[in-house]
């Protein structure tokens, strides 16, 4: 599924989709910045309440297709420039990260 | 591709915010010598955990990175505090940071790990009270 098509999606909105034709390939959740530089692959969608501008960097440098802020998180303006800049994919969720996690199972299928 | 480029930067200690930069300007550098994707993944997380580190433990650095055909060379110094313990720094979940660190998302104690993981080689070479110097390889597997 593309990351334009899950912004689409209920309980799914877009803040930012500079790239929004890249496809989803898997999904990773985590808030520490090292495990996921260590363990997401290329292409998941990353589901995070972290929010501040590293984050992006991590997105970036971990190719991972999108950024899924969960628990209703929203990150600053300058930080959405920043991804807007860098094509990095942002959506944002009310929903936990067990609750996204569920969500993406039954869509990803 | 006949010499090897070269791309040389400093890693500001003072701003933990435009931390990475180095790192994702390496990234594109690489990406439009056409390197492979999987290999330039593999270089910039171990360059970047490596220039967070930097930044977090010893007030910045310099990092450069080389580029031939058979190898990419990621070399890290800086004048900071120094590693005492390096086989403790290399385990998983080890980490000095403090908490101001830790609440930006940092200090997992896997930085070290990481960067061993994501490189052919890795050599640490620290003195306490001098400085750290950090070689790491990824060699590219596109021979020509
Ligand atoms: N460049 C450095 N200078 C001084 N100490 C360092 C440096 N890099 C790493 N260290 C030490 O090694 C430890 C482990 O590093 P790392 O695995 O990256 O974990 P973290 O950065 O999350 O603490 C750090 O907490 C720190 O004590
Ligand atoms: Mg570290």
């Amino acid at each position: 599924m593309k990351v334009k098509e899950l912004a689409q999606i209920s309980d799914f909105g877009a803040i930012t989709l500079p790239e929004g034709d890249r496809d989803i390939e898997g999904v990773y959740i985590g808030d520490l910045l090292s495990w996921v530089m260590g363990r997401a692959r290329a292409d998941d969608a990353w589901i995070t309440i972290m929010s501040n501008v590293n984050v992006i960097a991590v997105a970036s440098l971990s190719d991972v297709s999108c950024v899924i802020f969960a628990e209703g998180v929203m990150p600053e303006d300058s930080i959405v420039e920043t991804a807007t800049k860098k094509g990095i994919n942002l959506i944002s969720t009310s929903l936990s990260a067990y609750g996204t996690a569920v969500r993406l199972s039954e869509i990803l299928k | 591709m006949s010499e090897a480029l070269v791309f040389r930067f400093d890693v500001d200690g003072e701003d933990f915010t435009s931390a990475g930069q180095a790192s994702v300007i390496v990234k594109r550098n690489l990406r439009q010598l056409g390197i492979d994707s999987e290999i330039i993944r593999r270089v910039s997380i171990a360059m970047y955990e490596g220039e967070i580190n930097m930044v977090i433990h010893a007030g910045g650095g310099v990092a450069e990175v080389r580029v031939d055909e058979e190898c990419i060379e990621i070399v890290l110094e800086d004048h900071g505090p120094g590693i005492k313990d390096i086989d403790k720094a290399m385990q998983e979940g080890y980490s000095t940071a403090p908490d101001e660190i830790r609440s930006l998302g940092f200090g997992a104690g896997m930085g070290l790990p990481n960067m061993k993981r994501h490189t052919d080689s890795l050599e640490i070479f620290s003195t306490v009270g001098v400085g750290t110097k950090i070689v790491m390889k990824v060699y590219n597997k596109v021979a020509s």
